[in-house]
């Protein structure tokens, strides 16, 4: 299949799933239960990729900071921004991808092969609306606000590397980290968050909804549903970057 | 009552169901025979819209499933039931929440008669004790009864099996047979089942129809086929070393030897 093949199933599979939902009791418990799969089921690895990050550029700013014309406050002012801009958005997004990316894949490839998704059509049911769009709401719902817990623990880790390693004092820390911040920036942040959060749930759902064959075609399709959404991050962080900064 | 109007699909070149026309009558057990990829799976999929045909039309009771808009599909539905070749019961539920499931999405009923409901379905299929397991810690032959649970608990007016035997061993087998076929009559069903098994052909096959390479070949009662003078019906009906024996008495019997 063509690039272009695709991309108008992709875009026909997300007009099919805005219709009426048959009972929206069954749709928001399915909503519900994503959010929690999404939200809660990532939290873990999105607070250790947060903290380790913001550490380790503290660490690395520091090291890259030799002038003491330089104020040591500075580390902070840059591991905030880099981590409000980039890191938390992109970098957990990007795991996001991994996380939830591959779990939603592979769910909706397993419930294909396994003829789950003919049994919920043959009931008369969308399938497209009540699988992929709860999955989709609750990613919208979800990833903004890891992204949001991921920037202030990846501060938080910045700070705390700071302090222990004996870089810099938790004051001058707190001084930069209040000087020149752009409430934009979180703006940004967020805007990013949204982008991401539709590219993680829609691509892998996507090659999920669509696999065909066994085991071996839900792993393959759960790699390629992984892979596909990182490059469309990293290409939807350029294109937001270049657009919006 | 389903009428067949000269179906046909294709994958490419290949023909898999060509110009097939039929009448499943309500309450009789029609049978889909054939040997494997000779279309029965990909015919009785075009009946239910898993597969749209390139051609022909399916009427449930005289209306056009083919013409029909996505609301009315929709709501025809609701009045099919379907047993899967795997069962296909979802994984993450249990057995009580699988049957349920139909109900929670289609019925304003309370927890209570829902439940009420379940059980009485569930105790139709001699499935009593299973409400709690999931699909993972039942034999394959009570995930069937679930998937036939499942697919009745509406009421339906058509029942849909695939394969309904696949995977289980001869006595199962025929409870398996025996259930749909007295769900069947019980509930005045049109029920369409698509088989390779001459055991249940023999059984409850009022109507039958064998299908070899995409056409209709031929067409009769379980009465009927043991007599049929189809030689490409007879090939498959005699595949087995028993059943070759029988062939070649009958032979004997009609040369008057």
């Amino acid at each position: 299949m063509t690039f272009f093949n695709h991309f108008g199933r992709y875009l026909l599979m997300i007009k099919g799933m805005i219709s009426k939902p048959e009972n929206w009791k069954m749709y928001w418990k399915e909503l519900m239960h994503q959010c929690y799969d999404i939200g809660i089921g990532s939290l873990g690895i999105v607070v250790i990729v947060a903290i380790f990050i913001g550490a380790v550029s503290t660490l690395q700013t520091a090291y890259q900071l030799v002038s003491n014309l330089i104020p040591r406050s500075t580390i902070a002012q840059i591991v905030r921004d880099t981590v409000i801009l980039e890191f938390a958005p992109t970098i957990t997004c990007i795991v996001l991808a991994g996380v939830v990316g591959s779990k939603i894949a592979s769910e909706l490839g397993n419930m294909r092969v396994s003829e789950q998704i003919d049994a919920l059509e043959i009931m008369g049911i969308n399938t497209k609306a009540y699988l992929i769009m709860p999955k989709i709401l609750a990613s919208f719902l979800m990833i903004p606000v890891l992204v949001v817990i991921a920037g202030v623990l990846g501060i938080w880790g910045g700070r705390l590397a700071g302090t222990l390693s004996g870089i810099l004092a938790p004051e001058e820390f707190e001084t930069g980290l209040l000087g020149g911040f752009l409430p934009y920036n979180v703006v940004f942040a967020l805007y990013k968050a949204y982008t991401f959060a539709f590219i993680i749930s829609s691509i892998p759902a996507y090659f999920g909804y669509y696999v065909q064959g066994g085991a071996l075609e839900i792993g393959k399709a759960s790699t390629t549903a992984v892979v596909t959404s990182c490059i469309m991050i990293l290409f939807a962080d350029y294109i937001l970057a270049a657009l919006l900064l | 009552m389903i009428e067949i109007r000269n179906l046909h699909k294709s994958f490419g070149e290949k023909v898999v169901i060509n110009d097939v026309s039929a009448v499943m009558e309500a309450g009789k057990a029609n049978l889909i025979i054939g040997s494997s990829g000779s279309g029965k799976t990909v015919f009785i999929k075009c009946l239910v819209g898993l597969f749209e045909p390139d051609r022909g039309e399916v009427l449930y009771n005289g209306v056009s499933f083919t013409t029909m808009e996505d609301e009315q599909r929709k709501e025809l539905r609701q009045k099919i039931g379907m047993l899967f070749q795997g069962s296909a019961l979802f994984d993450s539920l249990t057995v009580q929440q699988n049957v349920m499931f139909p109900l929670n999405m289609f019925t304003s009923l309370s927890y209570s008669e829902k439940l009420k409901k379940v059980n009485e379905v569930l105790e139709r299929v001699n499935l009593k004790d299973a409400n709690k397991k999931f699909p993972a810690e039942i034999s394959g032959g009570m995930k069937k009864r679930v998937g036939i649970a499942r697919a009745i608990v509406l009421n339906p007016k058509y029942l849909f099996c695939d394969e309904p035997n696949s995977g289980l061993d001869p006595q199962t087998s025929l409870v398996i047979d025996k259930l749909i076929y007295e769900i069947t009559k019980e509930f005045n069903i049109t029920t369409i089942i698509n088989t390779h098994d001459m055991n249940s052909v023999m059984e409850i096959g009022d109507h039958i129809i064998y299908m070899y390479q995409g056409d209709k070949e031929w067409e009769g009662s379980n009465k009927e086929i043991i007599y049929s003078r189809n030689e490409k019906l007879n090939d498959f009906i005699f595949a087995s070393e028993f059943l070759k024996d029988v062939k070649e008495m009958r032979t004997r019997e009609a040369e008057g030897k």
